[in-house]
């Protein structure tokens, strides 16, 4: 277990020096962030080549991609342009996103695997293609459009909630901004869950399970649900990284200042160490998620080991 | 969004149960194709999608035959973000007016060309590139493969949306083309890998060896035996995807950096509608109406053909 943790760290670094520089490519090389701070006026050239020096802009860019990697490994991500230090914006940006994210994930696992485990031991039955249906309207339903009716009429037309976050961002406040945030995720978590559980109900263990007279409710959770939760664990590991960028469009409606939020206004206003910072940060967020998903495998299903 | 659409698109099978009776059963010597067809015919869903879709065409095609109003001759003598009268079926006024006193409803037919446009042509880019990748590494296997995963897996690192919204930025327009290359740009990975698994299952079977030992040319196994029989999982990602992008072409305009007037997109009119949600919400929910029927149209579509291509659920 400890050399298959190790090898796999390993095998992390190109991608992630792959995905780091691409993005430092797309967001250093293809724009020029010096233009970008002065807006549509052309800056000062004298100006321009000091701050360029300044931010290393005037290097080769393998060389920049160097030195900013160097900077980042000792806790040093930069200055944003308004002077603020990144990450005095990512500390106060990836708690909220964290916690927003969280619920999400909670929301989906607990309502997706009710529903799935429901529809999937009623296949064919009313419930069952009731809920597939939902599942592909709440899909197709683009996140903005969600977000925004649910604020208008719970938070605007009837008053139940905020209809935005306070600064503080209490766990009461995210309960609709992570509904939303995870709404297309919990459909896919019931129909994965579904598919998955139809398809062992039929296993020799759990005639085995009902045969030796185990009650109903252990039979499903404790073989047929633990059996079947593979490929929906495999889904959320990939899912917490959409759920942080996914952020963007939700943070964005219910004005929470997050990760979202903040890439947000670094793409738009060009920002480039805020962006290049907090996708560095993701990134890793990303793939640490995914080898935390592979050494989940091993628990759910005993008969996988890592040597 | 999209980016779970992506993901588990492959993954979320729905295998309906194979219809009783002798006729369900498939007769020897047909096709995986013509099997399919049979199947498809009688899914409900397939013809729900099918029928919206046709309407969405002949809409991108000849919009004239839904609306007699213009969408970008504005008239401000009519209400100000008029309020929508939805008895009036067809009429200028069906869904109201927005800020520029345009016909909300002539918008909603005249913008499904840009973002059908849009969806379509992303999907048919995407399917090539990330086709021929996952095609030359099935293939190929060996180093060439190893190669071409880890530049998939580096693309597929940075968030869809994200790495479609660095993109659009370091253009100063937004058209139908910027839009679609910003959209290629991160969405060629999925197809690649299941295009890359779908070749390694078909690259072992007998004919492939066989073509090989008749002494066929690489091309002519890639193209000719290996890509027919490799196709059936590209093709039902890719439908499935086309909503994904035709909402995510939508969420970039929501966001603000997608298409900009004059372009008449269904996304334009979201971006332009959110701002006025409060008092007229007709402005938002209209084209955004439009962009979830069309997704959905695509989504059951793409689950009706993974239905009848795959032979587990017969």
């Amino acid at each position: 277990m400890g050399r298959y943790v190790v090898r796999r760290l390993l095998q992390m670094v190109p991608v992630f020096i792959g995905t780091t520089f691409l993005i430092f490519v797309m967001v250093y090389a293809v724009g020029d962030p010096v233009n970008a701070m002065f807006g549509d006026r052309a800056p000062d050239p004298a100006t321009a080549a000091q701050l360029r020096a300044e931010f290393n802009l005037d290097k080769p860019l393998w060389q920049q991609y160097g030195l900013y990697m160097g900077k980042i490994f000792s806790g040093d991500f930069g200055n944003a342009f308004n002077g603020q230090p990144v990450t005095e914006l990512m500390a106060t940006a990836f708690p909220l996103t964290i916690r927003l994210a969280l619920v999400a994930v909670v929301i989906e696992i607990v309502i997706g695997l009710v529903l799935g485990v429901l529809t999937g031991l009623r296949r064919g039955r009313p419930i069952d293609s009731g809920v597939l249906m939902l599942t592909l309207v709440v899909i197709s339903v683009p996140t903005f459009v969600t977000g925004t009716v649910f604020q208008y009429l719970l938070g605007v037309r009837w008053g139940l909630i905020a209809p935005a976050v306070s600064p503080a961002a209490p766990l009461g406040q995210l309960l609709l901004p992570g509904l939303v945030l995870a709404l297309v995720s919990l459909a896919y978590v019931t129909r994965l869950t579904r598919t998955s559980i139809a398809e062992n109900s039929r296993a020799d263990y759990v005639r085995t399970a009902v045969a030796k007279g185990l009650p109903r409710r252990r039979v499903t959770v404790r073989h047929l649900l633990r059996n079947s939760l593979i490929p929906v664990v495999t889904f959320l590991g990939t899912d917490v990284g959409t759920l942080m960028a996914g952020a963007l469009v939700t943070e964005r409606i219910f004005n929470i200042h997050g990760v979202g939020f903040q890439l947000w206004q670094g793409i738009v206003r060009q920002n480039s160490p805020t962006v290049v910072g907090f996708v560095t940060v993701l990134v890793i967020v990303f793939l640490l998620a995914n080898l935390l998903v592979d050494l989940l495998y091993a628990v759910l299903d005993p008969r996988i080991r890592y040597v | 969004m999209t980016e779970t659409l992506n993901v588990s698109a492959s993954a979320s099978t729905d295998p309906k149960p194979a219809p009783p009776g002798n006729d369900a059963k498939p007769a020897k010597g047909r096709s995986l194709w013509s099997d399919a067809w049979h199947d498809l015919r009688r899914n409900p869903l397939f013809v729900i999608s099918a029928v919206l879709i046709v309407v969405l065409l002949v809409m991108v095609a000849f919009p004239s035959l839904f609306t007699s109003a213009s969408p970008t001759v504005g008239d401000l003598t009519h209400h100000y973000q008029g309020k929508p009268n939805y008895s009036h079926f067809f009429a200028e006024d069906w869904f109201g007016y927005d800020t520029q006193g345009r016909s909300v409803w002539a918008r909603m037919v005249y913008g499904a060309r840009a973002t059908v446009l849009v969806g379509v042509l992303v999907t048919l880019f995407v399917t090539i590139l990330g086709g021929l990748v996952g095609l030359v590494a099935g293939y190929f296997g060996g180093w060439i493969d190893s190669v071409l995963s880890r530049i998939t897996d580096i693309f597929q690192g940075i968030p869809f949306l994200l790495g479609a919204m660095v993109v659009l930025t370091t253009f100063t327009e937004g058209n139908v083309w910027v839009v679609i290359t910003a959209l290629l740009f991160l969405g060629w990975t999925q197809i690649a890998r299941v295009a890359r698994g779908s070749v390694i299952t078909v690259k072992q079977s007998d004919y492939v060896h066989a073509a090989k030992s008749l002494g066929a040319s690489t091309a002519r196994i890639m193209f000719r035996h290996i890509v027919p029989n490799a196709v059936a999982p590209v093709i039902v990602v890719a439908t499935t995807a086309l909503g994904g992008y035709i909402a995510a072409e939508a969420t970039l305009s929501y966001l603000g950096i997608g298409l900009a007037e004059p372009t008449v997109s269904w996304g334009v009119d979201v971006s332009a509608g959110k701002d006025g949600l409060r008092t007229a919400p007709h402005m938002l929910i209209s084209p955004a109406i439009m962009v979830s029927l069309t997704v959905l149209a695509f989504i059951m579509l793409g689950d009706a053909v993974r239905n009848a291509l795959d032979p587990k659920s017969r």
